[in-house]
């Protein structure tokens, strides 16, 4: 399989790490536990088109918002996730 | 030099008969040519017999003259570089080569387990499962053992592979697979296009069936078409033909997997150059141009050796100019096997007869037969007389049911020719079946891929080429290179008129999968017990699960399903195609990837000087580390690491501790997102302190701890454990980049750019002394317990310089630039000698902090808490951090959980061992009265026992009990007292004085 980093260009599978869903997000801080636990293990199976995690770890450290086809590897789209890259300027 | 080559013909062929090879078989010496394989030598030599079948232990000759033979399996080379099941038909001749047989004993000629014939009717389909079922124990004791010495392949070497092999990466435009008339016409198309081009090809020479079968193309001779082609082709820069190189296996995203036999064809490697080379292959466009394989018609005897594909029997006589038979019967229901008698007749050699299965043959064969006296037969092949000998007689039922007999020494059979669907049906692509040929088609490939010539189904040579040209244009084209192609070569093609014959019955053993001893009527038995779908059928017979992969069985295995269920072939359908195409050895995949250089190997900045020390090594992940630095007359480990925390703890010592994970934290927002990450609160830490830290995964269970120092407003210093240091990076980054996107904070990773030394000991300061520019001030008024910050060293070099303390000692770690690591270590060294300063290693400092108390890897273990760890108050309640929230999970908060605790034996001389069971005093050991167990353990020089720290339920609140520990697995029992897990300094004055 081959990512093409936003940053790198197209690279191999191994300089990537998965981690999985990119769909959950983590809850408000008073949110209470059960949105936390769904947040944490409550993960849908999908097969066909699903938005991942991937961590490019062999490259830049971008964490990069995958869009691929769980039956058939084929990926649509690479995002690089909202912090990605270079220090907000005038922040 | 062995004696004549009995088969060989005078002329002709691709051999070179001035390159004499000598070779053993079987221990016998023989000879053959440069341009050989050891198949074809053997046939030069008019060796028949060259295996027995893995069950019955049948008497077996060579079938193909390609990777999809089932029979002619052999032990190649000897000793250390024996390789079993190597095929004789794909392996070259060289000097030298030794191959035995496999499976037989005493000889292959005289083997004793084919006794096993005698037996053949109980070992029928699934009969492993149906016979030795009971009693369950004897099946790995007696069953399994006796079953495997009978049953088999060859002998793999059984000691360490001397070979080095190597992995690479190609990129390319277009990736052809296959160098016959549709591959190299691809190739020419793509290349004159302009686009980058790859060509692998497994055989050791170029040309596919041409080199083989000859024919006309562009108004030349096959040869010097091939001669032709193969110059335009290496004048390109762009083309690169790889020979030997099998491409095995379609990935995803355009990656492929191909295997280059770099030396397999010498006696052993050149030296400084790999065996074999395993390519991973990314191509925007990939052309198969497999070709085909010609496949068997299962009738009783067609094992007898001496019965062989048509298109082999081709190959030997016209490539190798070697005689498997001379006086040959052809048997075939296709015009392809005719072909055979063309070949056989020019090559001044004799038909016997045709025995043709289709209802009618054309007036030129019939007149081809007159003229050279052989008859056709109408009718099938029923019966073989034969053995180890080869073939004497054939038995042939007629059309209308008379019966003949032929006399002939080999039998050439075709039952027409599969397209090689395997690398277009790796993505679980299902071929679809085409009447006309009989025969399954690739339907669609994987993304990028696309199937021309034979291997699309169009066996023509005329078709293969502007098929394959096609394809090499299109391939081009679409990769952005529009050159001007030039023309497709042009040819004839051949007739191709098929009548489907699979099995014809008659007495005797039919066999479908030579390899795995699969009958017809195994599949018939198979059919009546229920295992119907070709999965099962598969599964129960082993049908095509052998090492050549059923190439040239699975589909008449179907086929006879599909007659035997009443159903068509393309409704029983075909089993799931996984790569890789032929086997590829684990010695490939693993490359250099072995041994020392398995992994890669990280070398802490002191290391070389360590090693000038003697220093015992350990590794910690990649890392070496200094263990323990072992004095002369030391008599163990133990005694030099006493040593070593008896003068830390009463002078000073240091040790490198660079392998702690180092990340600076900067951006106005560094503090909060520190906050975020670790349970406790580190924007309120003033400049220049450093404060320990505890990060939780969300789910509540501990992460990782380390030391963090801010050093300005805006920037921190984070450290982490040397085990988590990668990956902490990683979470960090996630939650910067990912989570917390907002906070205007950045990370680098500084693991590698300092070297960090811990200095520990009552004299640290003085020997800090003698290091750091005396304008520092380094009073405990002036740099008190946890204060950090930059100093300069004497000489200008600037440091990091934290008082901090994992020993309980007077403590500082401090850090330079990693190319000051080893001038630092012998700088230490140098003035630290008036105070008797002692390198210490891993052991050391491990054995400081059991006595301290403090936490590390075995305790942070993925199970525990903060308040398991004894560090629940550190869990900040004005903050949302990661963990929070399931941290307070009921589960994780229940007063019965297992927390750290200190231990010590009852008796003082006992030594203690990780891994012992607690048990409540007086019980018997069992799960039900288990309470947790020890973690870490050492011999404190301080206490003058082992001492250790355990995970133990209620622990805190029942110290001074005394318990059992229950060690099953060194089969040791004892009392340990549970204790506070402070040994050493409980209110910690010595690391603040």
């Amino acid at each position: 399989m081959r990512i093409v980093c936003p940053f790198c260009g197209e690279r191999e599978l191994g300089e990537f790490t998965y981690l999985g869903d990119a769909k959950p997000v983590r809850p408000a801080a008073d949110a209470g536990e059960d949105a936390v636990y769904d947040y944490v293990y409550l993960r849908d199976n999908i097969a066909g088109m699903m938005s991942e995690n991937w961590y490019h770890g062999g490259g830049c450290r971008a964490w990069l918002k995958v869009t691929r086809n769980t039956l058939t590897h084929e990926i649509s789209a690479v995002e690089p996730a909202a912090g990605a890259g270079a220090a907000k300027v005038g922040a | 030099m062995a004696g004549v080559q009995t088969n060989r013909l005078d002329s002709g062929g691709l051999i070179d008969r001035s390159a004499p090879l000598n070779f053993r078989f079987d221990g016998k010496s023989f000879s053959g040519f440069q341009g050989d394989t050891l198949a074809s030598a053997l046939v030069a030599n008019g060796v028949k017999l060259v295996g027995r079948s893995f069950k019955y232990h049948r008497p077996r000759g060579i079938l193909t003259a390609g990777s999809e033979e089932p029979n002619a399996l052999v032990e190649l080379r000897t000793g250390a570089r024996r390789e079993p099941n190597t095929k004789a038909t794909t392996a070259e001749l060289y000097e030298g080569l030794e191959a035995a047989s496999q499976n037989r004993w005493p000889s292959l000629r005289h083997d004793v387990m084919s006794v096993n014939q005698l037996f053949a009717p109980i070992f029928v389909a699934g009969f492993y499962y149906k016979t030795f079922m009971w009693p369950a124990k004897f099946w790995e004791a007696i069953y399994e053992p006796a079953i495997r010495r009978a049953a088999g392949l060859g002998r793999a070497a059984g000691v360490a592979d001397p070979d080095h092999y190597d992995k690479a990466w190609a990129h390319c435009d277009v990736l052809i697979a296959g160098s016959g008339p549709a591959g190299l016409a691809a190739a020419l198309a793509a290349g004159r296009s302009g686009a980058r081009v790859i060509l692998c090809e497994e055989d050791f020479t170029l040309g596919g069936r041409l080199l083989s079968d000859g024919g006309m193309i562009d108004g030349l001779p096959a040869a010097e078409w091939l001669v032709r082609t193969q110059a335009e082709l290496a004048a390109m820069p762009d083309v690169r033909i790889m020979t030997r190189t099998t491409l095995f296996g379609v990935y995803d995203g355009g990656t492929y997997g191909a295997l280059e036999r770099v030396n397999d064809h010498l006696p052993s490697a050149p030296e400084h150059q790999v065996r074999q080379r395993l390519w991973r292959v990314v191509a925007k466009r990939c052309v198969v141009a497999a070709g085909a394989l010609e496949r068997p018609i299962v009738f009783a005897g067609n094992d007898t050796p001496g019965v062989m594909m048509a298109s082999a029997m081709r190959t030997y006589v016209g490539r190798y100019a070697a005689v498997p038979a001379k006086r040959v019967a052809l048997f075939t229901n296709n015009e392809d096997g005719w072909r055979t008698v063309e070949t056989t007749l020019a090559a001044g050699l004799q038909i016997a007869a045709v025995i043709d299965a289709r209802p009618d043959v054309s007036p030129a064969h019939r007149s081809l037969a007159s003229k050279n006296g052989f008859t056709v037969l109408h009718g099938s092949v029923s019966g073989v007389d034969g053995g180890k000998d080869g073939v004497r007689k054939i038995a042939v039922s007629l059309t209308g049911g008379a019966r003949a007999e032929v006399e002939a020494d080999g039998l050439a059979v075709s039952g027409g020719w599969n397209p090689a669907v395997g690398l277009t049906s790796y993505h679980r692509g299902r071929p679809k079946w085409r009447d006309d040929i009989a025969a399954f088609v690739p339907d669609g490939a994987p993304p990028g891929m696309v199937a021309a010539g034979a291997a699309n189904g169009d066996f023509g040579l005329g078709a293969c080429l502007s098929q394959g040209f096609a394809a090499g244009a299109a391939a081009a084209h679409d990769t952005g290179h529009g050159g001007e192609a030039g023309t497709a070569p042009v040819a004839d093609d051949e007739a191709f008129a098929l009548t489907p014959l699979w099995h014809v019955a008659g007495k005797g053993k039919a066999f479908v999968d030579y390899q795995h001893d699969v009958t017809a009527s195994d599949i018939e038995l198979a059919q009546r017990e229920g295992f119907e779908s070709v999965e099962h059928l598969k599964r129960y017979t082993t049908l095509g699960m052998a090492t050549d992969q059923g190439k040239t069985s699975n589909v008449a295995g179907l086929a006879i399903m599909a007659a035997v269920s009443g159903r068509s072939i393309p409704e029983t359908g075909t089993t799931i195609y996984r790569p890789p195409y032929v086997p590829v050895a684990i010695g490939a995949f693993a490359g250099h990837h072995r041994d020392e250089t398995f992994h890669a190997t990280r070398l802490t900045p002191s290391h070389h000087w360590a090693a000038e020390q003697g220093a015992v090594f350990v590794d910690t992940g990649l890392w070496k580390r200094a263990q323990w630095y072992p004095r002369a007359g030391e008599k163990d480990w133990l005694e030099s690491v006493t040593r070593e925390v008896t003068a830390v703890r009463g002078g000073v010592g240091f040790c490198d501790v660079s392998t702690l994970g180092k990340i600076d934290v900067h951006g106005p927002d560094a503090g909060a997102f520190l906050d975020r990450v670790y349970i406790n609160t580190f924007s309120n830490l003033a400049v220049g302190k450093a404060r320990y830290g505890l990060m939780l995964r969300e789910d509540g269970i501990v992460y990782d701890d380390g030391t963090t120092s801010r050093l300005a407003e805006d920037h921190y210093f984070l450290t982490t454990t040397t085990a988590k240091a990668g990956l902490v990076m990683q979470h960090l980054e996630f939650c910067r980049q990912v989570l917390f996107p907002e906070l205007d904070v950045q990370l680098t990773s500084v693991s590698d750019q300092w070297a960090q030394f811990s200095i520990a000991g009552p004299k640290t300061r003085d020997l800090l002394k003698e290091i750091v520019d005396p304008a520092e001030d380094l009073s405990n008024e002036g740099f008190p317990f946890m204060a950090a910050r930059e100093v300069a060293l004497r000489g200008g070099i600037r440091a990091r310089l934290f008082r901090i303390s994992f020993s309980g000692e007077m403590a500082f770690e401090i850090s330079v630039p990693a190319r000051y690591g080893e001038a630092m270590a012998r700088n230490l060294m140098l003035a630290g000698k008036q105070f008797g300063v002692t390198p210490y290693g891993t052991e050391a400092l491990g054995v400081m902090r059991v006595e301290k108390g403090h936490i590390a890897g075995p305790e942070l273990s993925g199970t525990t808490t903060a308040a398991d760890l004894g560090l629940g108050k550190m869990m900040s309640t004005k903050k949302d951090f990661i963990g929070r929230v399931m941290a307070g999970r009921e589960a994780l908060v229940a007063p019965d959980r297992q927390v750290v605790v200190g231990i010590r034996p009852t008796d003082r001389a006992r030594r203690l061992r990780s891994g012992a069971h607690i048990i409540p005093k007086g019980q018997t050991p069992g799960p039900g009265n288990d309470q947790g167990y020890v973690t870490s353990v050492c011999f404190s020089p301080t206490s003058d026992q082992w001492i250790g720290l355990a995970l133990v339920e209620h622990g805190r609140e029942r110290i001074g009990e005394i318990v059992h520990a229950h060690d099953p697995i060194r089969g040791e029992d004892y009392d340990v007292e549970l204790c506070n897990p402070v040994f050493y300094d409980p209110d910690g004055g010595r690391q603040r004085g």
